[in-house]
């Protein structure tokens, strides 16, 4: 509208352009000031809760001292993360993470697809439904239940998982206890809880398949599991890498609740995950500072492996979520 | 029709076939799976706990009693951190859905000057966040540690569920729609409550079934903000009789060891009840909106 109106004039036409290029925006904010009103607590919401702590992070290069306030406390530099990267334990917090969220990724990924390819060629109506019915559900159990109910059932006195097993003649066993079980009772719990909810996304796009693909290629004579290769994991490798990309980002995320909540002290050294040593630093320990780096460290690390897939998934498949 | 083909067809068909019985086999040994410890906790939650604790109950209730409920009910605690988790959830509900929608939809409209800079101020904070002791100082100088409101007002509102909202406005409302409003007078506020809100009933009881299920099994912020016993809500109370032994129980086993086995007995089915009683609300409700998370999901894949 506004560059219509300036095309006559022959001073300065850039300049009269932003102008009224100004003026118009300034029309536009002042006829939609309701809109901006509607923004208001989501944005005081998320000035507060996220970005005034941002400014807290300096504390990770400050010897922090809650008398000296945060402003006021010393400068230290990098020696926190420093201390962190150095200190004997570091290496093994490091790898318990990267190992978890691996083996996580590794295991836990395909799960979905590979339950979305089944469901989707169950020919019954029905029996698709009660089954989608029946995987979303763990979804929704807390992972306190979760873990509440694999103590129990996995307990070597009262579990009915060792009852099964005494069926075969195999002496019971302390699963919970044994520090070399935890990473496949933390991926497989993980499986079994949400494998089913994170199908529904891989099924919504495995029935937006055009039908017209899978009856040329039934004329033709492929076999179901032809088709699956050839027509419907091209079409859902899109939302495929998309989804993988985004799981990258979290590498070193390994959530707090579910690795604090199995952890005992026969399967510290492997169940100490980086969230869990920053809660016990900082709020344990009351090592504000320290903590402070270790989380910061973390972030960092996410950011930078998020950037390097994204990049490699862009420059390979053209997909990428920037 | 050749010889070679006709043959080929028919192997295509065995093959076929044998696809079939796998993937229903497979399907339903998966089903097996994710259903017997479900089964197992409402049995067990029904039977005696000395049948359950030998192992003696594995398919059907045995020594049926309903202890283990009359237990949980009477429970101060336990009705205590009920209620509180309802709060929390029912706040915490009320306020995300109230800013969420009200924000996705302001930035699903195109004429808003400025959305671009508020849209990446807000998804920013998905990938860098002060972190936890920021984030802890700053709500102790705000003097909301160990506070109700503290647990309502966080992780209320996320930038997922924004997106969401948006992506719905943007992709399902035609922006005639609005301008054709607008020249018969119809102002902003008006709009929105009037012909925008009604049309998303859908995606508002998505984003509301999010909130509510989020903060229903909200564990990590009420363990880290909360000391106050009378504010805990149920998870940080499951966790102490699910998974971390009861120290009123050790003192016990001092002190008397048949009062202590009985009471160990009494904590095994009070455990079973317990999760029945907590989860089975969430497990209740979702069957009949199952529709409405899928469509959720299928929104927020669309991509923000």
């Amino acid at each position: 509208m506004s560059h219509t109106s300036t095309r006559g004039l022959p001073h300065h036409p850039g300049n009269t352009r932003q102008k009224r290029k100004k003026t118009a925006t300034w029309k536009l904010m002042k006829s939609n000031w309701a809109l901006y009103f509607f923004l208001l607590p989501t944005v005081v919401y998320f000035i507060i809760f996220n970005y005034i702590p941002m400014y807290g992070i300096q504390i990770a290069f400050k010897n922090f001292s809650a008398s000296d306030g945060i402003w006021g406390s010393p400068w230290v530099g990098t020696y926190w993360i420093e201390q962190f990267i150095s200190s004997p334990m570091f290496w093994n917090y490091f790898l318990n993470t990267l190992i978890l969220s691996l083996y996580s990724l590794l295991a836990g990924f395909p799960a979905p697809i590979i339950l979305a390819l089944i469901i989707n060629y169950i020919a019954s109506p029905r029996f698709k439904r009660v089954a989608q019915t029946i995987t979303y559900m763990p979804h929704f159990i807390s992972v306190v239940v979760l873990v509440g109910m694999m103590s129990s059932f996995l307990s070597p006195s009262s579990g009915f998982v060792n009852t099964f097993l005494s069926m075969f003649g195999i002496e019971p066993i302390y699963f919970m206890g044994k520090s070399e079980l935890f990473r496949h009772l933390y991926v497989w719990s993980g499986i079994w809880q949400n494998a089913g909810w994170d199908s529904i996304i891989y099924i919504a796009a495995l029935t937006s398949v055009s039908p017209d693909l899978h009856e040329a290629a039934i004329i033709d004579g492929a076999s179901k599991l032809q088709r699956i290769w050839n027509i419907d994991l091209p079409s859902i490798l899109p939302i495929t890498i998309t989804l993988l990309i985004l799981n990258c980002g979290g590498i070193l995320g390994v959530g707090f609740e579910k690795a604090y909540l199995m952890q005992n002290y026969l399967n510290l050294n492997v169940s100490e995950v980086i969230s869990t040593y920053t809660y016990k630093i900082g709020l344990q320990l009351s090592e504000f500072s320290y903590s402070t780096a270790i989380g910061l460290f973390n972030t960092l690390i996410n950011f930078i492996v998020l950037v390097i897939v994204n990049t490699v998934a862009r420059r390979t498949s053209e997909i990428s979520l920037w | 029709m050749p010889m070679w083909k006709q043959k080929n067809k028919i192997q295509q068909n065995k093959k076929d076939i044998a696809f079939d019985i796998a993937t229903h086999l497979l399907l339903f040994l998966v089903l097996i799976v994710i259903v017997y410890p479900l089964y197992f906790v409402l049995v067990a939650s029904f039977s005696d706990p000395q049948y359950v604790n030998s192992g003696k109950m594995l398919f059907f209730p045995q020594g049926f009693t309903t202890m283990g409920y009359e237990r949980v009910f009477s429970d101060e605690r336990l009705l205590t951190s009920y209620m509180n988790t309802i709060l929390y959830t029912l706040g915490g509900t009320g306020l995300g859905v109230f800013c969420s929608v009200l924000s996705g939809y302001a930035l699903s409209r195109k004429d808003l000057p400025f959305r671009g800079v508020i849209m990446a101020m807000l998804i920013v904070t998905m990938y860098f966040s002060g972190g936890l002791i920021p984030t802890y100082l700053l709500v102790g100088n705000l003097h909301l540690l160990n506070t109700r409101a503290i647990i309502i007002l966080l992780g209320s509102i996320s930038v997922y569920n924004i997106i969401l909202i948006r992506s719905f406005f943007t992709t399902m409302m035609p922006e005639s729609l609005y301008e054709a409003a607008q020249l018969d007078g119809c102002g902003n506020t008006r709009f929105f409550f009037a012909i925008a809100l009604p049309l998303s009933k859908a995606i508002v009881a998505v984003i509301a079934l999010y909130i509510a299920v989020n903060s229903w099994n909200s564990y990590f912020n009420p363990m880290i903000y909360l000391t106050d016993v009378n504010k805990y809500p149920l998870p940080i109370l499951l966790r102490e009789i699910l998974i971390t032994a009861k120290p009123s129980d050790t003192n016990a086993i001092v002190d008397d060891p048949a009062a202590a086995a009985k009471a160990a007995t009494l904590v095994e089915v009070v455990k079973y009840g317990i999760i029945v009683v907590t989860t089975l609300p969430i497990l209740c409700v979702y069957p009949f909106l199952q529709k409405y998370f899928v469509k959720g999901v299928m929104i927020g894949s669309i991509k923000g």
